[in-house]
């Protein structure tokens, strides 16, 4: 018999679950009728959620016999992921009323996802690593496919969910050999088994274990070589759910990634460094490359979240505490100016159709000064240009790799970064310069209205007190190297 | 606190016109910097007062500004005889100028903006002078600079207006790099950039060496020099003069502020405060005579033949900055800057009184279209007859006192550079008389070569306008035998104090009152000469001065075209500048860097990108296929730098 003492640390996780099953029964028998009530509910559980989490979280803590853990570096992440989740329920609920999608599901299994990154987040047993990643993924299967008569959204969702299935192989595939050759699944154990090894290094087939393992993550961060679907998804899936792509799983995905590889393999970080570094390179690098052609917007904002996702692995490549702190005050940064520009995006509606093409936002200042003046600050921001935030998401990260002596990493990822300049620049210029276009529908919806200011206004000050969040990541990333 | 107040009072009033301009319109932006002005001039007459003629100088200090490592300068104003007189100067004139520019300006779309201008001018030139150490000197000294090409291009419409506001700008850039290596030097030799610490370490230095240019010299000669060179740009000395003339595109009250009274004579100015530096670097100081006569002659021959009434004044202006130096170079600072003293008063005089004939004939400046108004414009008439008898120095007008004690300085010098700067002094004198009323005669006799709207049109210039005239006249009177006792004659130890520095052996200021009958009547003697060749020429003899132009047409036309300098800048620096800039902006710019670097990367991009595009077929088994070979290629290198 389990105390419930011992259930606590997953408090947050419980109540999400249970939430989320009363909100389905609610729905389904309410009908579709209840959405609007529905989706408010969930993000009222969610807040819920943050403050139990809050009020739990106590140093570090351990659940179902060490499967499960909760320290300063879980609460970070989960709070990135609530804020992700509730802004996703909050964007679709106007949108998917106008494009007559409007289900119960959505938030339900938005809920669900939620539950399955927090587990991921805080998996410390191979086997809870794989049950989080496996209630997540399935959860994003169908909300990708959400708009079920749309070709392109069934499409998006199919190859999402054939893709993920194949990464979910190689995945396990991983595990098991990890298993095979260390015997143990735990990542305590297999913490201390590496460290008793002393210089006489892993065998191969726990490397290769390893590798397959690093493979199935990069899947879910959609890092390159394993990134292909994330265009084709981010352009299908409606727009809010591309939005929740873009960010939530993404932060999940590299906590995840953070926690196994400083983690358990964390002594091991000379065989896997390269590895990173190499997927890092080839991420940052192909997502400036490949957005420069792109017409549409939300193609582009695919390419642009490989490209970050490289500059987020450079910090995890240096394996050091400033280099966890940058991947998380950088996460932080990049959710803000995800959501504030896909709220943007949704803005981008023609005589009741969505458009995407980069095009349409001609001329954009001078039809609607406030929104090209927020899609403008978060457009110089995801280029790095100070004094907004997303200068400093990549000043730290790249500090962290000068300090740890990876100066190649620093100057590729810099350099990427001036091509990536190109074509956030593009839309500025786009907006501010070009002949103006048809005008928009006026019909942003207040809550979508209030993300973006709230974004922008956070990327704009972030200058004002970068403390705050550096701060929590510095002692989130202390934690996690400690423990 | 008046004398900090008489110091910013003009830039309180700069910012507010400058700032609120556009509330405050025109009468307002008036009010604030005229009235500032004007407290500004009275407080200065105080502060001369008490700090020279009770002797109580002061320093002020504000704050310290800069502390760096062995580096310290604190911002402290100094008030010492030499700052005070330049205070009363400069308030006094700028006081006129604000005042006669309320009239001259009236039409001008942008009136607060020149206000605004004038007063920022006036506290940089008060920065200037209460300078402490050689930093804040040249804070003020570029500030002047900046103001000066800011009023210069003030209608800048203009494009004759831009191109010689730009071209006073890059001068001043030549005067001010060596000005600047200058300051570096003394940081060097000295360790520290105050003007009192520097001065008490002089005489210890006087034998010291440095490394200039893969050489060893004289330390402080190098030094005077290269702060010398500073000197010759704002003060328009031979080399460095030509951007004055051109100057003259700018409004004429700023003619007669900066370009006449005030700015160019900072270089006089540096060099009477710099005498304890200067006067142990000889040679230095023979240089300045030399330039200082040259000038003296060279302006005043160009003057002869100048046809535009404001440029005559110009070259004039250049002529006396050259009287200035020279006295300073033979060590009579005492009579540099009482020449300048009265100078300003009555080259200020004569810039606004040709500001009121241009007033007067509707924005005509080629005297060849004047002439035949005296009667219509009487009171300007008047005034510029003083200007011009104070300027040629006859007896007990202003410049008569001054212009007579720097002759007489360079004669009793005794030496070789002393006797040139005499007899170049000497025939610049007769020029000078001559050149002045030739300005005079065709500015105001003879037949009106103007059309007859403008004739019908000439009339006296508004009150706000005459009474600064007036004001300014008074000086030119009466400056001179007011100042002589106290300047340069019995009274001169105590009235200078510390603030001049003569080496005991440097005697000429005192010989200077005992030289030879002839030397002092010589002046009064060549100044009569110079007027009568010009009644003769052009009252008496009209057809003469183009037969004299036709018989010596090539000294005429070299003359005319001002020694070819302007020529001679234009093939040696301008065109090759221009060319070589040309050929690294198409060439090195355009095809090579632009080439291999942005637009070469560019294309290089845009060529990847599209191929990386491609790569997206948007097959699932294409997809799966990239991934499993990622895999494969990840795991084949980990087993490859395994083994």
């Amino acid at each position: 018999m389990i105390s419930l003492n011992e259930l606590m640390p997953a408090l947050p996780e419980i109540v999400l679950a249970c939430m989320g099953m009363i909100l389905l029964m609610l729905g389904v028998f309410r009908g579709d009728g209840s959405t609007r009530s529905v989706s408010w509910i969930a993000v009222l559980v969610l807040i819920v959620v943050g403050v139990v989490l809050s009020s739990v979280q106590n140093g570090r803590m351990t659940a179902f016999g060490g499967q499960f853990v909760v320290d300063d570096f879980a609460h970070f992440m989960k709070w990135l992921i609530i804020i992700g989740s509730s802004f996703a329920i909050l964007m679709s609920i106007n949108f998917n009323e106008r494009e007559s999608i409007a289900r119960f599901e959505y938030p339900v299994l938005i809920l669900f996802a939620t539950l399955g990154m927090f587990m991921m987040v805080s998996a410390n047993d191979l086997i809870s690593l794989y049950i989080g990643l496996e209630l997540q993924s399935l959860s994003l299967y169908v909300v990708a496919a959400f708009r079920r008569d749309s070709l392109k959204s069934s499409e998006a969702g199919l190859k999402y969910f054939v893709l993920g299935a194949l990464s979910s192989g190689m995945l396990l595939y991983g595990c098991s050999l990890v298993y095979g050759f260390a015997g143990t699944t735990s990542f305590e154990g297999l913490a201390t088994l590496f460290k008793s090894l002393g210089g006489t290094g892993p065998s191969v087939g726990l490397v290769v274990g390893l590798v397959f393992l690093i493979a199935g993550l990069a899947f879910k961060v959609s890092a390159v070589p394993f990134h292909m679907w994330t265009p084709d998804v981010y352009e299908g899936a409606p727009t809010p759910v591309t939005a929740f792509f873009a960010v939530a799983p993404k932060i999940a995905a590299i906590a995840l990634f953070i926690r196994v590889l400083v983690g358990p393999f964390g002594v091991l970080i000379a065989d896997w460094q390269q590895v990173i570094v190499l997927i890092s390179i080839a991420s940052m690098v192909l997502g400036a490359l490949a957005a420069i052609w792109q017409d549409n917007i939300k193609r582009l904002l695919a390419y642009s979240s490989i490209g970050n996702i490289g500059y987020a692995l450079i910090g995890l490549a240096t394996g050091t505490e400033a280099g966890i702190r940058g991947i998380l005050v950088y996460m932080t940064i990049y959710l803000a100016m995800n959501v504030g520009t896909f709220c943007c995006v949704l803005a981008m509606r023609r005589t009741g159709r969505m458009v995407e093409n980069i095009a349409d936002l001609a001329g954009l200042a001078r039809n609607q000064p406030l929104m090209a003046l927020a899609l403008a600050i978060l457009m110089f921001s995801m280029a790095g240009i100070p004094p907004l935030a997303g200068f400093f998401g990549k000043l730290y990260i790249f500090l962290a790799a000068i300090e740890a002596g990876l100066y190649t990493l620093a100057i590729i990822g810099v350099l990427a970064s001036v091509v990536g300049a190109f074509y956030y620049l593009r839309i500025i210029k786009i907006m501010y310069f070009d002949e103006p276009a048809e005008v928009f529908d006026r019909s942003m919806g207040r809550e979508v209205r209030a993300i973006l200011v709230g974004t922008t206004l956070f990327v704009t000050f972030f200058i004002v007190r970068p403390d705050i969040i550096v701060e929590g990541a510095g002692t989130a990333a202390r934690m996690l190297l400690a423990g | 606190m008046i004398y900090v107040l008489a110091i910013f009072l003009p830039l309180v009033g700069a910012t507010i016109a400058g700032l609120f301009g556009h509330w405050l319109k025109d009468k307002g932006a008036q009010i604030v910097t005229c009235g500032g002005l004007l407290l500004s001039a009275t407080f200065s007459v105080i502060i001369l007062n008490e700090v020279a003629l009770k002797g109580e100088p002061q320093t002020i200090q504000i704050f310290s500004w800069i502390i760096s490592g062995g580096f310290e300068v604190d911002w402290s104003l100094r008030f010492d005889t030499l700052t005070a007189v330049m205070l009363v100067v400069v308030t006094v004139v700028s006081c006129a100028v604000h005042f006669y520019s309320i009239g001259y300006m009236h039409h001008d779309p942008s009136v607060p903006r020149f206000f605004a201008y004038l007063s920022l001018f006036t506290f940089f030139m008060l920065m200037l002078v209460t300078a402490n150490n050689f930093l804040q000197l040249f804070f003020g000294w570029e500030g002047v600079g900046l103001a000066s090409y800011l009023l210069i291009g003030f209608w800048y419409e203009k494009p004759s207006a831009n191109a010689a506001a730009i071209k006073a700008f890059l001068v001043n850039r030549v005067g001010d790099f060596g000005f600047a290596l200058g300051i570096l030097g003394v940081f060097l030799m000295y360790g520290s950039i105050d003007f009192d610490t520097v001065f008490n370490a002089t005489p210890g230095k006087a034998a010291a060496t440095m490394e200039f240019l893969g050489g060893t010299w004289h330390a402080l000669t190098v030094l005077c020099l290269l702060l010398f060179i500073g000197a010759m740009g704002k003060s328009a000395q031979l080399g460095l003069h030509t951007w004055l003339p051109d100057a003259m595109e700018g409004p004429t009250p700023v003619s007669a502020l900066i370009h006449a009274a005030t700015m160019v004579t900072a270089g006089v100015f540096m060099v009477a405060r710099l005498s304890p530096m200067f006067e142990y670097a000889p040679f230095a100081l023979d240089v300045v005579c030399v330039v200082g006569a040259s000038t003296a002659f060279f302006a005043a021959t160009v003057g002869l033949v100048q046809n535009d009434i404001k440029r005559v004044i110009a070259y004039s202006t250049c002529s006396q900055l050259g009287y200035m130096f020279f006295a300073c170079g033979v060590s009579a600072y005492a009579a540099g800057v009482f020449h300048l003293f009265t100078h300003a008063f009555f080259k200020a005089l004569l810039f606004l009184g040709a500001g009121s004939v241009i007033h007067a004939m509707s924005s005509e400046q080629d005297m060849r279209h004047m002439g035949g108004i005296w009667s219509h414009i009487k009171l300007t008439y008047a005034m510029m007859w003083i200007g011009s008898l104070a300027l040629a120095g006859l007896p007990f007008f202003a410049g008569f006192y001054s212009k007579d004690m720097v002759l007489e300085a360079a004669f009793a010098a005794d030496s070789g550079v002393g006797f040139y700067a005499f007899w170049m002094g000497i025939i610049a004198a007769v020029m000078t008389a001559f050149y002045s009323w030739r300005l005079l005669f065709m500015t105001f006799h003879g037949e009106p070569r103007a059309d007859e709207k403008t004739m019908a049109h000439v009339h006296e210039s508004p009150k706000v306008m005459t009474i600064p005239l007036i004001v300014l006249s008074l000086g030119a009177l009466f400056a001179g035998y007011i100042g002589y006792d106290a300047f340069v004659g019995t009274g001169m130890n105590e009235f200078w104090g510390k603030a001049i520095f003569v080496l005991p052996t440097n005697t000429a200021i005192i010989d200077a009152h005992h030289v030879p009958l002839w030397v002092k009547l010589l002046p009064i003697f060549v100044g009569l000469i110079g007027i009568g060749l010009a009644y003769y020429m052009y009252i008496m003899r009209t057809d003469m001065p183009a037969k004299v132009a036709a018989k010596c047409w090539k000294l005429y036309l070299f003359l005319y075209n001002k020694w070819y300098f302007d020529e001679l800048y234009d093939k040696l620096f301008v065109q090759p500048a221009n060319y070589i800039g040309r050929g690294l902006w198409k060439e090195g710019d355009g095809t090579l860097i632009d080439g291999l670097g942005p637009d070469g990367v560019a294309s290089l991009v845009r060529n990847l990108a599209g191929r990386v595009s491609q790569l997206q077929s948007g097959y699932v088994y294409h997809y799966a296929f990239a991934m499993l070979i990622g895999v494969a290629g990840l795991v084949t290198l980990y087993l490859y730098t395994l083994g």
